[in-house]
């Protein structure tokens, strides 16, 4: 390899780093450089920084340490077999480029991955040996999210959550079968395994804060993880449950859904196609359904058509309404909040202000319409005090109405 | 600070217009002072007038104030956290507003419980821009270093659309505890140097113009997008436009977005594999990595930043920026266009816009590789007429066409090149220095004043305004062909040198 200075290697690994979906800083403890010796602070939300034209937010600095690897999954740009350039970062570099573009405000903190080099202890332990110094060296207090490796030691696996804000490890796909025909040395098993013992760390962390204010944090945005979707045969169906399972089991804050992106130099075994990006976004509103408005998985599954997919045209929760006319229309003056949330075009802001304004007095059609955004969508579903839908919501034509006319192209400029 | 004091000039009622004057736009004090003695004194809402600044001149009469032991009120503690943010907003009806409130609030205490309520929801919503407000400047403020033998210093300039420079102060102090810094922007300006300080309203040329780092971050930027999913919308929804002049990395959207097709499509074609890889990686990170080998590169570089502040002729005024050549100090081929349009004034880069575009499929067609030659335009700003909000392109004329021709002829003698194109008219202009009918040049190399060889052919824009298709395309055809004759002529010199 030819030498690099730190910008090339920067546009190879950050080029690496890009098909990880996730960039959140939010859910961590707050922080600020008062009293300290460093910069940084995390004071709940996140902020994202900027936006590329793929519409997804920069928040965090993502690369990896190296994209050179000893796996070869296919799906993966930086497996063994492919073609492109390799690069390596020092432990040095990563330190100063994070300081230098957090002084500059241009992020909130580090998301550090890396291809597996070595063996998967040494890769680890480079990657906390980054937050480590972030941490004590330069008493860096903004965010920082480690990828961690499923095989790597369970003691550097602990001080990964010392430093880290949050940890993640991929499932990689929804399925098993999937993983072992795209991964094929990765074990579905381990990652279990993985996943499980960081929970537990993260709950034995818990009860100890419980009884020692002055035990230290262990991953305190706990964890999180990724599936790609679109690369094998697994259904939406498959991938809610899939989803919920993680959620229930490991307690993980998130689960991320990435549309399966082709990548430079791509395997034989997958399918070379754009990826559905809508399928991703609706997988993300019945990722919602289910943390936020009161779904069970099954309803959400419920939403899908005959072949386990979500339809693309319109939302999963207009869906549901549609197959559960009954249900609806809703009066917004009496309706328990469950019943509110399930209102096609209701989010739970509206929701709880709907709550709070008909505690004073009753609610009419143009009072919602202040509260909402778009009343037109939600005039079928709704009974207010001056306005009842005539028989809408059993329309066979509902559906089109709500259907958004599809734009052909998108705008250049 | 605050007074409250009458006008001679009598309403059309019965009560004297009273004017409250408050120390600056978003002062929650002053105006929590004086709207508490005015409510207490029960005045009406419509007979106040809220003014900003010491505007002592132009008031006549004396204080009215009501007696200072009016009775003592309360009102809900939400009450004053938003109007402590609704006060913020630029809205010149806020004041009026939050009295108006404030006076409801005394016989419904329950007001803000009811969000359906047009004054509660205006509050709301005034309330909701300000906290956006906060937040992209939390966001989209960028520090750039600044010169100081004591250590490091940054500041940034940045223009908020609401009064909250104070509001969110506080933020950058706890992130940045330590380390020097200042935000400037139009109405008030920001210091922290282990304490907060406030001074007025500055310029941008009062901030740094730039910031070594900046490359860096940019090739981030560039690198982290991921062409095969293009979502404009989205993006533009979270990171509006009016952000994007004090953004660093902004400038390089236009040319992601009008790439991304053709790097997906690199990315999906099976064919040569080592040669697509090589292609990714020149689009992640080719574009502005400099070879920096001390020869034409950096002679190349240093005529680039000279440009950037080229006053020769007066388009320098309205254009954006000067939209210099791009591509390799060692290129063999040099394509000189017209100006820049509309696409290329905003993102910087020549030949990107929907002329560039139809260029590159030419390029394509006739089998030249665009990253291995050297594109540039006769005119380095873009001259246009402003039409309602559009830029509508103006050919250059020839005074402004010679005072830049001082580019042109540097740019190809740092870079030497074995064939230059002219595009165009103007650029034919530009390496002749006289009026050339194309029709009659085209198609056969003509020798330049320096010795150097040059080919003459249309420029590509001259096809998108042919509106039959037919005749378009047999133009585009022998536009290419041009093309074709001008790679054999290379091939042919290279061979023979």
């Amino acid at each position: 390899m030819s030498h690099l200075d730190t910008r090339a290697k920067l546009a190879i690994l950050a080029d690496a780093a890009k098909y990880d979906a996730s960039c959140a800083s939010s859910g961590t403890v707050k922080r600020t450089s008062i009293g300290g010796k460093g910069i940084g602070s995390t004071e709940g939300s996140g902020i994202c920084h900027s936006y590329a034209p793929d519409g997804r937010c920069i928040s965090l600095l993502k690369i990896l340490l190296t994209n050179s690897c000893i796996f070869d999954c296919h799906y993966c740009i930086n497996r063994k077999s492919s073609n492109v350039r390799r690069a390596r970062f020092t432990v040095d570099e990563v330190v100063r480029l994070t300081l230098s573009f957090y002084k500059r405000n241009y992020i909130e903190g580090l998301f550090l991955s890396s291809g597996i080099i070595g063996t998967p202890d040494y890769t680890m332990e480079q990657l906390v040996r980054v937050a480590k110094e972030l941490r004590t060296v330069h008493d860096f207090r903004g965010y920082i999210h480690l990828k961690t490796i499923p095989d790597a030691d369970p003691a550097l696996i602990e001080q990964a959550g010392l430093y880290a804000d949050r940890l993640s490890i991929n499932v990689e796909l929804p399925t098993e079968t999937g993983l072992n025909k795209l991964a094929p040395e990765k074990s579905a098993g381990r990652i279990r395994t993985a996943m499980r013992e960081l929970k537990a760390g993260i709950d034995d962390n818990r009860d100890a804060r419980a009884k020692y204010r002055s035990a230290p944090r262990f991953a305190p945005a706990g964890q999180s993880t990724q599936m790609i979707v679109g690369a094998d045969a697994a259904t939406d169906s498959d991938v809610v449950a899939s989803a919920s399972a993680l959620y229930s089991k490991f307690g993980l804050r998130r689960v991320y859904y990435s549309a399966f992106s082709p990548i430079p130099d791509a395997s034989a075994v997958l399918p070379l196609v754009r990826p559905p990006l809508m399928r991703e976004h609706r997988l993300y509103q019945a990722d919602w359904l289910v943390r936020f408005y009161g779904f069970a998985p099954s309803e959400v599954q419920d939403a899908t058509d005959g072949g386990g997919m979500l339809p693309l045209d319109i939302d999963p929760k207009t869906a549901w309404a549609l197959k559960h006319r009954d249900d609806f229309p809703v009066d917004i003056n009496r309706a328990p909040r469950e019943m509110l949330l399930r209102i096609p075009g209701m989010g739970v802001k509206t929701v709880n202000s709907v709550l709070r304004a008909r505690r004073q007095r009753r609610l009419r059609l143009d009072d919602l319409g202040r509260l909402t955004r778009s009343i037109e969508r939600l005039r079928p579903f709704v009974v207010a005090a001056d306005w009842r839908p005539l028989a809408l919501a059993e329309s066979a034509v509902l559906r089109r109405t709500l259907v958004k006319p599809e734009r052909s192209q998108l705008e250049l400029f | 600070m605050e007074r409250v004091v009458a006008r001679s000039r009598e309403p059309p009622g019965d009560d004297p217009v009273l004017t409250a004057v408050l120390a600056r736009p978003d002062d929650i004090d002053g105006w929590r002072t004086v709207a508490r003695r005015l409510a207490a004194g029960g005045v009406a809402g419509d007979t106040i007038v809220w003014q900003v600044g010491d505007t002592a001149t132009d008031l006549l009469g004396g204080d009215v104030l009501p007696p200072g032991d009016a009775p003592m009120f309360t009102v809900p503690k939400e009450f004053l956290a938003v109007a402590s943010r609704v006060i913020c907003n630029r809205d010149a009806e806020r004041f009026a507003l939050l009295y108006t409130a404030l006076t409801t609030l005394r016989t419904r205490p329950k007001l803000l419980d009811d969000p359906a309520d047009p004054l509660v929801r205006r509050l709301y919503d005034l309330d909701k821009g300000v906290r956006r407000d906060v937040h992209k400047m939390r966001a989209f403020v960028r520090f750039r270093d600044v010169p100081d033998p004591e250590g490091e210093r940054f500041a940034a300039w940045f223009e908020p659309e609401h009064h909250i420079v104070r509001l969110n102060a506080g933020f950058f102090a706890r992130r940045f505890a330590n380390m020097r810094w200042s935000i400037l922007t139009p109405d008030e300006c920001v210091h922290w140097d282990g304490e907060l300080s406030f001074t007025p309203g500055a310029t941008r040329a009062d901030a740094p113009d730039g910031d070594a780092l900046e490359e860096t971050w940019r090739t981030y930027f560039a690198s982290i997008f991921n062409p095969a999913r293009l979502k404009v919308k989205a993006m533009t929804a979270e990171m509006p436009k009016k952000y994007w002049r004090n953004l660093p990395e902004a400038s390089l959207v236009p040319g992601l977005i009008a790439g991304a097709a053709e790097r997906t499509r690199m990315m999906i074609d099976a064919g040569d594999k080592a040669g697509m890889s090589n292609a990714a990686v020149q689009a992640g990170a080719g574009a502005w990595v400099r070879t920096g080998d001390g020869g034409p590169a950096d002679a190349l570089a240093e005529l680039r930043d000279d440009a950037a502040q080229c006053k020769r002729c007066p388009l320098y005024g309205p254009a954006t920026q000067t939209v210099f050549g791009e591509g390799p100090a060692d290129a063999q081929l040099v394509f000189v266009g017209e100006q820049p349009g509309d696409n290329e004034d905003l993102a910087g880069r020549p030949f990107i816009g929907p002329a560039g575009q139809l260029f590159d499929r030419a390029l394509a067609a006739a089998g030249i590789d665009r990253t291995r030659a050297y594109v540039t335009n006769a005119v380095k700003h873009f001259k246009f007429e402003q039409r309602g909000k559009r830029r509508i392109h103006s050919k250059p004329d020839t005074s402004e066409i010679d005072a830049c021709r001082w580019w042109v002829d540097h740019e190809r003698a740092a870079i030497r090149p074995a064939v230059t194109v002219a595009l165009g008219a103007t650029a034919a202009r530009s390496l002749t220095g006289k009026a050339v009918t194309i029709s009659r040049e085209r198609g056969r190399p003509l020798t330049l004043a320096d010795g150097s060889e040059a080919w003459i052919t249309v420029h590509p824009s001259f096809l998108l305004r042919i509106e039959d298709k037919a005749a378009a395309a047999l133009e585009f055809d022998r536009f290419v062909a041009d093309l074709v004759a001008v790679r054999e002529r290379l091939a042919a010199l290279a061979g023979a040198g």
